[in-house]
């Protein structure tokens, strides 16, 4: 793990447990069982809406292991426009089928990777990484693009200008601008035309106490298990669990922006 | 003025007439249309409260729903009692066969009063007008599913969109891209 130098403090050791998150868990009261190594049961209970503002005690994140991202699954794309009303999005009268797919408002792709010299094929989504130090956050002219203190990079759409300066900062591609009036919105996702948006991993889905983002429930659901969601800053969570285990690495690692969302085996 | 001296009798008089004056203006204003913009057929109809006093309401609800917007946005706290969705649910009105109809349509809760008092707001551009749950903005359990597909999470059933995403998934070859970089 060496490499990795941007990993959030990996190195804490399991007989250590940090004090933030025996805080995290008492705040929570969160039940938790460890049912076996790697396997952990949340009570339903769980479920409530936060009363209080959020803190930096958690960060949210996602482990992807492309290696079990099968070819042509769309599960978690089409878990994340029902989920956030991407799918309710009118294709204007006129546009060229290609053109509206790359146009409108997408929040995960699914990319190929090919390695051009052994030819091997690499199926991963992509989504905002949720980084530490976001480029779209330090161009952003009217601070509407900013970190929460939970970790998650989003637009205060009330204060976008939909200047799309953070598209351009995005190394990942990762947001996309609203064209056209949207006619259809749901409550959970307000959206209309002039404003950038982006993953906010499901952050409604967070605040009322759900602890999975819709694209890692269904990567679940359809058997391939190859999205982890979870907290980067509880040691003995099963992100944390699942990132000691594999080999992870962030998407442009060389741009030193601690992402969130860590890949394995790309 | 206050040599002057008035009899008891002048003063009893004047002190009349000026209840007289306060109860009658206070009567006319009352009779002008303050009030009534709540649209029949929505719940706040059958309600007698608002989430604040009525007149509070008239006069700050901007102000508690700005605060509100950022407690949502920043501090992640939702569903409290000025939230937008909370006013468009319990505002919003039913036509006779029970469809929400837009809040922000004409004459609707949120527009007869700023047509009068020459407000225009934006913020029905993104935010859902009918209530969560309603209409195209539902939330409901999805039927049994056979396939493999996600259920549980999709708690409306999905549009027909069949090929979505698949487009994305896909790399065009050679020649589509070459056909798309000649559009
Ligand atoms: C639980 C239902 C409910 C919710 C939620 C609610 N209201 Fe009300 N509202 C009412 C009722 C009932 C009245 C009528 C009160 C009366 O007759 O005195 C009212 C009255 C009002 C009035 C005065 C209307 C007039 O005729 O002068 C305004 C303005 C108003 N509400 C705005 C809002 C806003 C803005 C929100 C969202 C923050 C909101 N309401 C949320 C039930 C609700
Ligand atoms: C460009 C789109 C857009 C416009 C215009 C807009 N909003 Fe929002 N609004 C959002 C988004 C996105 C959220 C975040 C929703 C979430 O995270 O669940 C939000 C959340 C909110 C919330 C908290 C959620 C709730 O339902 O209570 C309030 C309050 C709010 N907005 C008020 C307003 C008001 C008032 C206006 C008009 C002056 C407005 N918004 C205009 C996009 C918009
Ligand atoms: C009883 C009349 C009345 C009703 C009903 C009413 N408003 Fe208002 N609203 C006003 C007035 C008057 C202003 C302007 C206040 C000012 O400019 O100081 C205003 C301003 C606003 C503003 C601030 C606009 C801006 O440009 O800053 C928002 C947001 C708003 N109203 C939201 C709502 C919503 C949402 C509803 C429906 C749930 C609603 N109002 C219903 C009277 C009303």
């Amino acid at each position: 793990m060496s490499e990795h130098k941007q990993q959030p403090d990996l190195k804490q050791s399991p007989e250590q447990p940090a004090r933030r998150d025996f805080v995290a868990k008492a705040a929570a009261g969160v039940a938790t069982a460890v049912i076996a190594p790697g396997v952990i049961l949340h009570t339903a209970a769980v479920a409530a809406p936060r009363t209080t503002p959020v803190t930096d005690i958690k960060r949210w994140g996602m482990l992807i292991d492309t290696a079990k991202c099968a070819d042509g699954c769309t599960a978690c794309v089409e878990a994340c426009e029902h989920e956030n009303g991407l799918d309710l999005q009118d294709e204007p009268e006129g546009v060229k089928p290609l053109k509206w797919d790359n146009q409108r408002a997408t929040w995960i792709r699914k990319v190929k990777i090919r390695d051009n010299m052994s030819g091997r094929m690499t199926n991963l989504p992509l989504m905002c990484q949720h980084c530490e130090h976001p480029p779209c956050v330090n161009v952003c002219p009217t601070g509407a693009s900013f970190k929460r203190a939970d970790g998650i990079v989003m637009v205060d759409r009330h204060t976008c200008i939909g200047c799309r300066y953070c598209m351009m900062a995005c190394p990942y591609k990762a947001r996309s601008f609203i064209h056209e009036q949207v006619v259809k919105k749901l409550t959970r996702a307000p959206r209309g035309q002039g404003c950038v948006e982006s993953c906010n991993l499901c952050v409604h889905r967070l605040d009322n106490g759900e602890e999975n983002t819709a694209c890692a429930e269904a990567c679940q659901q359809s058997g391939h298990g190859a999205i982890i969601f979870g907290d980067l800053n509880a040691p003995h969570g099963p992100l944390r669990e699942a990132l000691r285990e594999v080999d992870s690495r962030q998407i442009r690692e060389d741009l030193e922006l601690n992402t969130g969302v860590r890949y394995a085996g790309i | 003025m206050t040599e002057t001296k008035l009899t008891p009798l002048w003063r009893i008089a004047v002190g009349i007439s000026l209840a007289l004056l306060v109860l009658v203006g206070g009567g006319t204003v009352h009779a002008e249309a303050i009030g009534g913009f709540v649209v029949p057929g929505s719940k706040a109809a059958t309600l007698d409260q608002c989430v604040e006093p009525t007149s509070e309401m008239r006069h700050y609800h901007m102000e508690y729903i700005r605060h509100q917007r950022n407690t949502t946005v920043y501090n992640g706290i939702r569903h409290t009692k000025f939230s937008l969705s909370g006013c468009v649910s319990c505002h919003a009105a039913h036509d006779a066969q029970g469809t929400p109809i837009p809040i922000n349509g004409k004459g609707q809760f949120c527009n007869a009063c700023h047509e009068k008092a020459a407000v225009t707001l934006n913020c029905f551009d993104c935010h859902a007008t009918v209530p969560t749950g309603e209409s195209w903005n539902q939330v409901m359990n999805p039927p049994p599913s056979t396939s493999a597909q996600p259920a549980a999470s999709l708690d409306r059933p999905a549009l027909d969109r069949p090929a979505l995403g698949r487009e994305l998934a896909q790399v065009p070859d050679m020649a589509e891209q070459e056909e798309f970089q000649k559009r």
